[in-house]
């Protein structure tokens, strides 16, 4: 089992025909997802061409919308590889064409943007993950972003994180176990999916054992999770913050990361965390160890 | 700066005063002959309690302008020098109010925050009568027409005098918001001066970066280089995403979250060697090609604060052989520029090869450790050195 994204999962690529969308629609069909075409109005009727994971080439089709995509393939979720300048206008198509899943990888997007998507989204039948994003991974099923498929395979962990990085860094850390589903969130101030919608998910998935929630400064999504896992979540948790460090009104990175004043600190995110029970590691490599030793005894 | 926020507000069409900015006394004494009258000299920084810091102050001749001036030019104001002065007429408030837009990230919406009681102070309002200061939300994909406007000034409680002028600067100032792709539109105080006039006396307007790279190439302008750390400032002509910091430890990795991570890590392994810090913030992204790893390194090298550098990568889609190429590479181009220790962590696509290569290369400045916390425990052992 897994959230979100499972064997059966078909997936366009929106922006299939640019530099991203070409390289990681190859890494894509070489983990073995179900890559079913993609959508570039300028190049609808055309195809391109990639090997599946057996090394042999498929044709795929491009479309001019995701709609016709979706009746052409029976297509259920779409990763988006289009400039930010576009992407709200793209997110707000597939939307319209009630896929549902996106997976919005772009880095950029302006945030008034997301926010529009966002409110278009509310009443809507579609789930946004990103943007900004690594995407989701179920390991061994499929893959819908940029995540290496590489690092690990199947098990009992569910991972959700703000970073890419450290997403791939815990799943190597904790590769001898496994993960039912890796999902990056995004560093954006507005994302679609959260930490919430994420560990409710996990909370539901009866093949994850533990959740491990990677955080970062900024916001106070960290805040809201922990005072959602008190009273929702039965599975145990094992988190990690990043940014202790950082200075008072940068951004470190990602667009979201920034320290706000006192409001935004990893050590007020991982204060909140531990009041509600979630083992809270100093580095990746201590929450791994936090997750092993509580891996040990389920 | 408050007269960057306040040629926005002008630009749609918001009542202000714009003043005049100068650089020098002499110019501060002229622009308050032109003025004429009681005029007030502010610093002009990105940061606020600039009351407080003896930043603001009223001069009643040009002369006293120039004296303010002077002493102004010479203050820090949060570790920011100031380096420009906005001289405007005073007109003295009959009341102050407070307004502003802003992104409410937790609720993934936008908000607006109105008092009419009390502007300057409005932080001491909401604790002492948070009832006065108003949050009405505003639906992103709706915005604030007249329609909402009104409503806004109504639920905040603008007095009749002035409640139509509020309607048209709270349409105005949802312009500044969006058509400029703003996270934070604030005026500080909004004042209600002589003969019942609406104006913004002071404000802040906290740009989208993304907004402006993507749409917005006159927001450039409103950069001031002079501000900027200058190793920040040469990372990002590298085009590289840097944070200059105080510490010992020069930092490079790669993605946002594994350097915040770095920073922490080094951090907590400085306890054990006199307490050294990290120096940077350096997230080279995915393709950590050798050109970019030379300029890296050369940001990082010529920082003197440093005494090592750790790098840090997790080779995800990036294969560890082509980062150890790049670091390789990036020392062969820096020649005899590079002069500290570096230790290197490399993991994940490739780790083996990656780690051949930098042992045939077998540099003298290079350290090679296998884990992160312990390659961070050398790092800082090496800055402690």
């Amino acid at each position: 089992m897994s959230i979100y994204l499972n064997k059966d999962s078909k997936i366009i690529v929106q922006g299939i025909t640019g530099g991203m969308g070409a390289k990681h629609t190859a890494l894509m069909m070489d983990s073995g997802a179900t890559i079913v075409g993609g959508v570039n109005a300028r190049k609808a009727g055309t195809t391109v061409t990639h090997k599946d994971a057996d090394g042999i080439d498929v044709e795929l089709p491009v479309f001019g919308t995701v709609a016709e995509a979706m009746k052409e393939t029976g297509a259920n979720v779409s990763v988006l590889f289009v400039p930010p300048a576009f992407t709200k206008d793209a997110a707000i198509e597939a939307i319209d064409a009630e896929i549902p899943l996106i997976v919005v990888i772009t880095e950029g997007v302006p945030v008034q943007d997301t926010a529009e998507v966002w409110s278009y989204l509310q009443g809507k039948s579609t789930r946004m993950i990103g943007p900004n994003c690594p995407g989701i991974i179920t390991p061994g099923e499929s893959l819908a972003g940029i995540t290496p498929h590489t690092i690990t395979g199947s098990g009992p962990v569910g991972l959700v994180s703000k970073s890419g990085t450290l997403t791939y860094q815990m799943m190597y850390e904790l590769k001898d176990y496994g993960f039912t589903t890796a999902i990056g969130i995004g560093g954006d101030p507005i994302v679609g999916t959260t930490h919430i919608d994420a560990l409710q998910a996990f909370e539901d998935d009866p093949d994850t054992k533990l959740i491990v929630m990677i955080g970062e400064i900024g916001g106070d999504a960290e805040e809201r999770a922990a005072a959602y896992i008190k009273e929702h979540i039965t599975k145990p948790v094992v988190g990690y913050v990043a940014g202790f460090t950082a200075p008072e009104g940068k951004t470190m990175g990602h667009a979201g990361a920034i320290v706000s004043g006192s409001a935004g600190t990893a050590a007020a995110k991982q204060e909140a965390l531990e009041a509600v029970g979630v083992k809270v590691g100093k580095t990746p490599s201590a929450t791994a160890a936090l997750a092993r030793e509580i891996l040990a005894t389920l | 700066m408050e007269y960057q926020a306040k040629e926005l507000f002008a630009k749609h069409g918001v009542t202000t005063t714009l003043g005049v900015v100068v650089e020098t006394p002499e110019a501060a004494k002229a622009a308050a002959e032109q003025l004429g009258g009681v005029t007030v000299v502010k610093a002009q920084v990105k940061a606020g309690g600039r009351g407080k810091a003896g930043g603001v102050k009223i001069a009643k001749t040009p002369d006293e302008a120039f004296q303010y001036a002077t002493d102004i030019l010479n203050l820090t104001i949060k570790d920011l020098p100031v380096n420009r002065v906005l001289v405007t007429p005073a007109t003295p408030p009959e009341e102050e109010y407070y307004f502003s837009f802003l992104l409410d990230r937790s609720n993934r919406q936008y908000l607006c925050i109105a008092s009419v009681e009390g502007g300057v102070e409005i932080e001491e309002v909401a604790k002492t009568n948070p009832d006065a200061v108003k949050k009405i939300a505003i639906d992103p994909g709706k915005g604030v027409d007249a329609a909402k406007a009104r409503e806004i000034a109504t639920e905040a409680g603008f007095p009749e005098p002035v409640f139509e002028q509020a309607v048209t600067m709270i349409e105005n100032l949802y312009k500044v918001f969006v058509e400029e792709d703003a996270t934070l539109v604030e005026v500080n105080p909004l004042a209600r001066l002589a003969g019942d006039k609406l104006e913004a006396l002071d404000g802040k307007v906290s740009l989208d970066e993304n907004a402006s790279e993507v749409r917005h190439p006159d927001h450039e302008h409103f950069e001031i280089s002079d501000e900027a750390d200058p190793l920040e400032a040469k990372a990002k002509a590298l085009g590289l995403n840097y944070v200059k910091l105080d510490g010992a430890v020069g930092i490079i990795g790669n993605g946002a979250g594994l350097v915040m991570s770095t920073l922490d890590v080094v951090a907590y392994a400085g306890e054990n060697h006199g307490g050294v810090k990290p120096a940077n913030f350096l997230d080279i992204g995915g393709g950590a090609n050798a050109e970019v790893m030379a300029n890296g390194l050369d940001v990082i090298l010529n920082d003197a604060q440093v005494k090592s550098v750790f790098v840090n990568v997790f080779g995800g889609i990036t294969a560890c052989d082509e980062v150890a190429k790049g670091i390789v590479g990036a020392l062969e181009l820096l020649g005899d520029a590079a002069t500290k220790p570096l230790v290197v962590r490399l993991d994940g696509n490739n780790v083996d090869l990656g780690r051949q290569i930098l042992a045939d290369a077998n540099h003298p400045l290079v350290t090679v450790v296998d884990t992160m916390d312990g390659a961070a425990d050398k790092a800082a052992e090496l800055a402690n050195a």
